[in-house]
């Protein structure tokens, strides 16, 4: 036992490492596919174990190699990152057994097993980020998780797919440089590129020669907000999402974006918060802008898709913003909402995905034109598209409402009541761009395209009834949703200055 | 959790959910059932909070009874029940199932004892509402997306409201509120929406009428009552309200004289008997509250058996429009006599329900002097027994004969008419037992001379009234409200211009999912349609720009 329990923070990167190095040698697609279904299936369970552990007893600190931090690399899990760490890993768990059978679908035989080497990769990447507690070793996983992630989205077969990934892998990679620059300035500044000993170096005595810091906070900022796709850095998104093959789409769109958010959130309040007094900056203003705008006009956008695929990718946009808008309030209510919608936006957009990567997967096409009255045809697929349509919207009963209720809450406690109904009212918007498609879907007489189409088979129904279900689950029980992310907000607030 | 009681909602909601996945033959029996179960649930909630549950840090109790909540229940799971009987042979079975989740989230509208409990019912019944709206087939398409997009629209005054009592006061509780802040505001503006005040109430004829023969019987029961009870939870003798309500008493008179459709003509009169309500809750004493409750009692009871008569002839026949019908007296008999007890009631006859219901919300204004408000409320009595008490019948059943000769509907339908009549009369005639369950004790008699005598006036010189304009009445009916008719009759085409300009401005401002959307594509699509600017594939350079444009505007603010 002491084998592992004192090394999980190490586990939890390491085995999807060595996962996908496996899958390289073993290059058939079958035994890939187990070698990331079993590793999938391993990491909540860590994740699970290290979260437990952390609200149990606190912070866990992880010498790698045992070397000492400062000097070597730290693991470190908080409530925050074991939280996202539960998150990434849970989704990935849910949504593997539809790989499957979609993956066989939509990627060509021979780049299967490459297909299942990306994925692991691109988890090792992302649960890395999450776990350390070293600037530049975020750097080397976000470039681990983005260098995966462009041949990830190239694999689709649509030939548009390549270019996406491309343009990708140009704006990605500009905005790692603008990352590893502020890293770069800290680092001059400090000496020091573990997180914690940044913000205690850095410390009050900084703040009356804080231009460097300032800059480093803007490079970082810009860095991460094109990583999450923050309007209007947004826009190498949605054709990612809509060439990328199906379950790609679905995996980037819960876990990808969630990870560079809790990055923001991580500099924000775990390094410069504690230096600076970061509510004077305008950072958070900025940020407010951008997301209300993103809100607005992506969901605009979306209205007008005709791609399915597409068109949740501009919600994405929008939803975004609702969770940078509960990072840019910056009080409790409102960084609780934030962190919740993390969870909850990753949830039903990896089920509202899933929904269309079965329709994929039994029409060969997501335009809605061609779509009409499919919900007669695949009733239980289209059913948890319906439900997290709602969630999307915010219905109450789903947990979109419980992350509207925080951020609006959040806004009273500034005092901004138009922030309220902007919160509110765009969610008016989001009816508008679901119920069009609902509409086709469901009362529309079906088309000759969809005759022989129905529900898909059990692998690929499952995953998508759990998130559908979590969906609906996560807006009456909260306590594993909202509760620990107020326990994580109240955290990140009590250390600022 | 603590719970003491099945919530009532519960059995209904769970139910509507299974029934469409229930074998045929278990159907029927599970429609009549359901909403008896529930009734019987109802009587069980005792008085004080009955359930709790932690939620979001609160304690919510989605169950607490009292009497008023049980009155609004029970008459909320009766007509459930008489319209599950009469739509036992409606071919959707969606529409029954989105009705009972309606009739579930009516129901757990008045047993909730807190803003967020009843906040998420709400939603619940206008989600389901549209649905029995939409399940009439694709001519109500249009008519459900708006109607969708309206109520959404007043969930989002609700929430923001709510939001912003719970940050300002910290309490969810649902009990009386002074009307003495913005949230407050909010709030009291979404419950109106779903009462169909004007200017926000075209959504009400817009889309009832396009809902199923059956369907409509359950739309005019549960979203505007549950709203008339969360006002008289709420709101009572806030002195607007009074205004309000005289507004849509007398836009509702106005507009169902000018129609010539005989549901549209029903579904203003929602909106004109709901005015009285809302009026009665504006005046605030214990009568009027009292009358308010009896009259929202009475006045679902009835309105489902008029929209049963007329659903009966829209079944037979397949017309709606007055001037296609006439005569049916022949071969409809049953159905007839069942809309003129409607009529009766709705009119306030004397020995019917509307009576001893109606004449209390008049009377509270008697009693608090409020002399215009008295006046107004026994001149749209009057009104009301024109267009509702007399029109309706007159041009469905009697008049010209149409030729037509429709047989009365199925025994099922029959059975509901007449269970809904009879209570309409025995109401009426013993109202003893709707009194003894007021929320109030009642020192009300309906019964007097004076009170009988003046409404029997009122009737008859209505009566007179009708039977002297018939004949214009009738030509406006039979050209169908031609617009150039009207310009010939100014005080009329007064109105009709009010009614074009408050539907335009209805149109422009709120009706988002439909036609504003549209009217405002040709703006909005030129930057976020398919090719606008921002919904483009941006070259990486102009990404690369942005991301300078970023840096730079950080570090200018920055440094400033």
């Amino acid at each position: 036992m002491n084998a592992v329990w004192p090394h999980l923070p190490a586990w939890q990167v390491v085995i999807p490492l060595l996962g996908a190095a496996l899958v390289a040698f073993l290059r058939h697609s079958g035994a890939a596919f187990a070698v990331a279904l079993a590793v999938s299936w391993l990491m909540p369970l860590i994740a699970g174990a290290m979260l437990w552990q952390v609200l149990a007893t606190g912070p866990i600190s992880y010498h790698l190699g045992s070397w000492p931090p400062p000097w070597g690399i730290e693991y470190r899990v908080d409530v925050l990152s074991g939280f996202v760490l539960v998150l990434v890993s849970a989704v990935g768990a849910v949504v593997m057994p539809f790989a499957r059978r979609s993956v066989a679908f939509e990627v060509e035989d021979g780049q299967q097993a490459w297909f299942y080497c990306m994925y692991l990769l691109c988890l090792t990447g992302l649960l890395g980020i999450v776990i350390t507690g070293d600037a530049f070793n975020a750097f080397v996983f976000l470039e681990v998780s983005s260098l995966s992630t462009y041949v990830l989205v190239a694999l689709g077969r649509d030939r548009r797919a390549l270019l996406a990934a491309f343009q990708y892998l140009i704006l990605g990679t500009i905005g790692a440089t603008f990352y590893i620059i502020g890293v770069g300035l800290l680092y001059l500044l400090t000496g020091s590129l573990n997180m914690v000993d940044i913000a205690a170096r850095l410390g009050p005595e900084w703040a009356d020669h804080s231009r460097a810091i300032v800059a480093a906070l803007a490079f970082i900022t810009v860095g991460v907000s094109l990583k999450l796709a923050l309007f209007p850095l947004h826009a190498w998104l949605p054709n990612a999402y809509a060439y990328a093959p199906s379950w790609v789409t679905v995996f980037l769109s819960a876990t990808a974006t969630k990870v560079a958010i809790y990055l923001l959130v991580r500099y924000y309040f775990s390094i410069f918060g504690v230096a600076i007094e970061f509510r004077d900056l305008p950072e958070t203003e900025i940020i407010l802008v951008l997301s209300v705008a993103a809100m607005f006009v992506a969901s605009l956008i979306a209205v007008f898709q005709t791609d399915l695929k597409r068109m949740l990718a501009y919600s994405s946009v929008a939803q975004i913003g609702y969770i940078t808008l509960g990072i840019g309030l910056a009080n409790q209510a409102g960084l609780t909402g934030g962190l919740v919608h993390i969870v909850n936006h990753a949830l039903m957009k990896a089920a509202l995905f899933l929904a269309v990567g079965a329709i994929f997967f039994r029409v060969r096409s997501v335009r809605l034109p061609d779509l009409a009255g499919i919900g007669r045809r695949m009733p239980v697929t289209m059913t948890a598209f319906t439900i997290g349509c709602l969630g999307l919207v915010g219905t109450p009963g789903t947990s979109g409402f419980i992350s509207k209720w925080y951020l609006a809450l959040g806004a009273f406690d500034k005092g901004w009541w138009v922030l309220v109904f902007l919160i509110v009212g765009s969610s008016l918007i989001a009816l508008v761009y679901v119920g069009r498609v609902l509409e086709v879907v469901w009362l529309r007489e079906p088309s000759a395209a969809i005759a022989d189409a129905s529900d898909p088979p059990l692998s690929m129904l499952l995953p998508l009834v759990v998130l559908a279900a979590a969906t609906i689950y996560f807006g009456f029980d909260t306590g594993w949703t909202a509760g620990i992310a107020d326990i994580a907000a109240r955290d990140l607030l009590g250390g600022l200055r | 959790m603590t719970a003491s009681v099945l919530p009532p909602a519960i059995v209904l909601i769970i139910g509507g959910l299974v029934l469409p996945m229930l074998p045929v033959r278990l159907r029927g029996f599970t429609i009549l059932a359901l909403p008896l179960a529930t009734l019987l649930l109802v009587w069980q909630v005792p008085d004080g909070a009955a359930l709790r549950l932690p939620f979001l840090g609160y304690e919510l109790t989605p169950v607490k009874g009292d009497a008023l909540s049980r009155l609004f229940a029970t008459v909320f799971a009766g007509v459930a029940f008489a319209g599950g009987l009469f739509a036992l042979n409606q071919s959707r079975v969606v529409e029954l199932a989105a009705a009972f989740c309606y009739a579930g989230g009516a129901i757990g509208v008045v047993f909730a004892g807190d803003l967020i409990s009843l906040f998420v019912f709400w939603e619940l019944m206008a989600i389901a509402s549209t649905l029995v709206v939409w399940s009439a087939g694709p001519s109500a398409r249009g008519a459900g997306l708006r109607y969708a997009a309206i109520h959404l629209l007043g969930g989002v005054l609700l929430m923001a409201g709510i939001a912003g009592e719970v940050a300002s006061t910290g309490s969810l509780a649902l009990g009386r509120l002074e009307l003495d802040s913005l949230s407050r505001g909010l709030i009291l503006a979404g419950f109106l929406i779903n009462a169909g005040a004007w200017p926000i109430s075209s959504w009400l004829p817009d889309a009832y009428p396009e809902s199923s023969w059956s369907g409509m019987v359950f739309l005019s029961a549960f979203t505007t009552k549950a709203a008339v009870y969360v006002l008289l939870r709420c709101f009572p003798g806030t002195e607007l309200l009074i205004y309000v309500g005289l507004f849509m008493v007398f836009y509702g008179i106005v507009y169902a004289i000018l129609e010539n459709d005989m549901r549209r003509i029903l579904a203003y009169s929602i909106v004109s008997q709901v005015g009285f309500m809302v009026t009665g809750i504006g005046i605030g004493t214990e009568l009027a509250l009292n009358g308010v409750a009896a009259h929202a009692f009475a006045h679902i009871a009835y309105k489902a058996l008029l929209l049963m008569s007329a659903g009966s002839v829209l079944y037979m026949t397949g017309k709606r429009k007055c001037t296609e019908l006439g005569g049916l007296f022949r071969s409809m008999p049953l159905t007839t006599v069942c809309g003129i007890v409607g009529a009766l009631s709705i009119s306030s006859f004397p020995l019917t329900s509307g009576f001893v219901s109606k004449s209390m919300i008049s009377e509270a204004a008697g009693v608090q002097r409020l002399e215009v408000v008295w006046y107004l409320l026994a001149a749209a009595s009057a009104g009301t027994s024109l267009y509702a008490g007399i029109k309706f019948p007159w041009f469905v059943f009697f008049q010209k004969d149409s030729g037509l000769r429709p047989a009365d509907p199925p025994w099922n339908m029959r059975a509901a008419m007449v269970l809904c009549a009879a209570l309409c009369i025995g109401i009426g005639v013993l109202p003893g037992p709707l009194y003894a369950i007021l929320p109030y004790p009642v020192a009300y008699v309906p019964y007097t001379a004076s009170h009988v005598v003046f409404y029997l006036q009122l009737l008859l010189f209505s009566g007179l009234a009708f039977f002297l304009m018939r004949g214009w009445l009738k030509r406006t009916l039979t050209i169908t409200l031609d617009v150039d008719w009207l310009h010939r009759r100014p005080g009329l085409a007064l109105a009709r211009i009010l009614n074009r300009a408050a539907e335009t401005a209805w149109n422009g401002v709120v009706d988002s999912s439909g036609r504003a959307v549209r009217w405002m594509s040709s703006g909005v699509q030129r930057y976020h349609g398919l090719d606008g600017i921002l919904a483009r594939t941006w070259p990486t350079g102009a990404m690369a720009f942005w991301m300078t444009i970023m840096l730079a505007t950080y570090l200018i603010l920055s440094y400033l």
